[in-house]
């Protein structure tokens, strides 16, 4: 029994790696993850993953921001100490949007970002789980989990040929910890 | 993908939009006529066809300044969808001639009828408070102190020279964009995009300074005792959006007639995404102009809103920010709703008739005043005359698209990153 647990296929130009991707997938070989220095097109597509949820974190956290704004501004200007601007009446709800929009967009930046944060496994101070440090810099990288799969040399030989110039087995997960 | 190397799709100006055009023209037509005959409705008359004609215009430049923008940002994805703001951008001459029409007769054509302090005078159907003799001449029956004031600018023949001036410019550079498209498409080459671009930026240049003048002339001369420096730019916000919504709205039927098959969901998108966006740049313009006159609440600010606070103007006005505001803010937030076809074809037609119920309550309450009850206010001059409109921008813009030889434009330096464009 190897120990491998990951096979990664390091390729040096995206073409050849969506080419790769097509190969993998003709051997019915399941792919674990793609990671790339910048984004590449229709890769989600091929890949078959699903619509980001961002959207709807964005939009719960905008739902937040608005209404705690809204009631916050109601409670003091409203119920704790009204005033009286001008003769407007305390409850003057057009003064209340202007706040209540930028805090919406507050939130939902905030928001984004920390779901981000969340759901990649990054925070400040933290030194980020990285398969293949190049992957950042200047290789396009197909990873595929060793377990369970077809005889490591054929997924080896699938990817030479489609054109990696480098096949890594690696033994543990991630090369970077703290 | 499947590549597209035929765009021979050509469009015949027959058929039932034929012969729905002229059915809307007819009802136009009989609505002005019965309008003008009917005695009491002249006025009336006069603001909704200023209103149309106003509106058609604000379309047809909509459609040169989105040429202009594709142009200016060398944007790729609109390539293969110009075509469709182009044959819009080349009806502007009409447009604009109908438009400058309406606005002289409103001015010259005059009646004895009650000023706002209650006298009878003789005064013109439109532009009523400003457009009279003597309105500036101290000691005669019209004057006008405020106006008097204003006189240096909003005079007659100044105005109608600034009129003259923007649909002038506007149309011969619109002329020029298509005239250079088409000449690419014979030529080819990159001669003819570098000249595209370059005229692109000058009618930016022309269109960002003119066009809250042009607002404030057409529209905002109608309450000429009132004056917003708002006004312009929430003007070209709903000129933008009602522009698009259009073209969107062409796009779309002409696909689902068979026509435009390279135009996909992706493009669509990019519409739905700019209709999104800009509709809540107009609410942002509308809700700036108007929580500063709320909250200062200067009577010579206020009055204007006063007039639309009335119990004849009040729903609809807070109809318009319905319309305008909530309808494309949840119909068209999620991204799926921008990508299904029916839904953004509804949603234009939603925002075409919002926008004109946007123009028309900037018109009705200072060029007509209110009727007997609110839902008195949109009869059937108004419905008609909206219709008669619509008809004839069906017949203008698809006599203007059968002209074009394909379309897309053959030769265009951005065809092909359109035709694969992706989001």
């Amino acid at each position: 029994m190897s120990k491998t647990k990951y096979i990664l296929g390091l390729f040096a130009d995206p073409d050849e790696m969506m080419h790769g991707i097509d190969k993998l997938q003709q051997n019915s070989i399941p792919i674990y993850d793609v990671y790339t220095p910048m984004p590449i097109h229709g890769i989600d597509h091929k890949l078959g993953l699903k619509d980001s949820r961002l959207g709807y974190a964005a939009f719960m956290f905008g739902c937040l921001g608005g209404s705690t704004i809204f009631s916050m501004a109601y409670y003091m200007l409203v119920r704790d100490w009204p005033m009286d601007i001008g003769g407007k009446p305390s409850f003057a709800i057009p003064d209340f949007v202007p706040i209540t929009f930028e805090w919406t967009v507050l939130f939902t930046a905030f928001g984004m970002v920390a779901t981000f944060f969340y759901a990649t496994h990054l925070f400040p101070g933290r030194a980020p789980r990285v398969m293949e440090l190049r992957a950042t810099d200047d290789r396009f990288v197909i990873a595929i989990d060793a377990k369970g799969n077809v005889p490591h040399e054929d997924i080896t030989k699938i990817l030479k040929d489609a054109g990696a110039v480098e096949v890594k087995h690696n033994d543990r997960k991630y090369v970077s910890y703290e | 993908m499947k590549t597209l190397d035929s765009f021979d799709n050509h469009i015949e100006f027959k058929g039932p939009a034929r012969t729905w055009s002229l059915i809307f023209i007819a009802i136009g037509v009989v609505g002005i006529a019965y309008g003008f005959l009917s005695g009491t409705n002249t006025e009336r008359t006069f603001a909704n066809l200023l209103l149309m004609g106003y509106y058609f215009t604000c379309v047809c430049i909509c459609g040169i300044f989105f040429c202009a923008v594709q142009y200016v940002a060398q944007a790729g994805w609109s390539a293969s969808v110009i075509r469709i703001p182009q044959a819009i951008a080349r009806i502007l001459p009409y447009a604009a001639t109908i438009l400058f029409i309406i606005i002289c007769a409103g001015l010259f054509v005059t009646h004895t009828g009650v000023n706002e302090e209650g006298k009878k005078t003789v005064m013109p159907y439109l532009y009523k408070l400003w457009a009279l003799d003597g309105v500036a001449t101290k000691g005669t029956p019209n004057y006008d102190s405020v106006i008097a004031a204003k006189a240096g600018y909003l005079n007659i023949k100044f105005f109608l020279a600034r009129i003259i001036f923007y649909l002038v410019s506007y149309s011969v550079l619109g002329w020029l964009l298509v005239k250079y498209s088409n000449n690419e498409d014979e030529l080819g080459g990159m001669h003819n995009y570098n000249k595209s671009f370059k005229i692109s930026v000058l009618f930016l240049l022309i269109f960002g300074f003119t066009v809250p003048l042009f607002a404030f002339d057409t529209i905002m001369s109608i309450d000429a005792h009132w004056f917003s420096t708002m006004f312009g730019w929430y003007n070209f916000a709903a000129l933008w959006v009602s522009g698009l919504s259009t073209i969107t709205l062409v796009i779309i039927l002409l696909k689902q007639k068979g026509h435009l098959e390279w135009i996909t969901t992706d493009h669509l998108h990019n519409f739905g995404q700019l209709i999104f966006g800009f509709s809540i740049f107009w609410t942002y313009l509308w809700f700036s102009q108007f929580l500063l006159t709320w909250y200062a609440n200067l009577p010579e600010e206020a009055a204007y809103f006063y007039k639309r606070w009335e119990p004849e103007f009040k729903p609809w006005f807070w109809l318009n920010i319905v319309i305008n505001f909530v309808t494309p803010l949840f119909v068209l937030m999620s991204r799926d709703s921008k990508r299904m076809m029916k839904v953004l074809k509804v949603v234009c037609i939603i925002l075409i008739c919002g926008h004109w119920l946007d123009y028309w309550q900037m018109i009705m309450p200072g060029a007509v005043g209110s009727q007997s009850d609110w839902f008195m206010e949109i009869g059937p001059i108004e419905i008609s005359i909206f219709l008669g409109f619509v008809g004839l921008f069906i017949a203008a813009v698809l006599t203007s698209l059968s002209r074009f030889k394909s379309l897309a434009p053959v030769n265009h330096p951005f065809l092909q990153e359109s035709l694969h464009h992706h989001i």
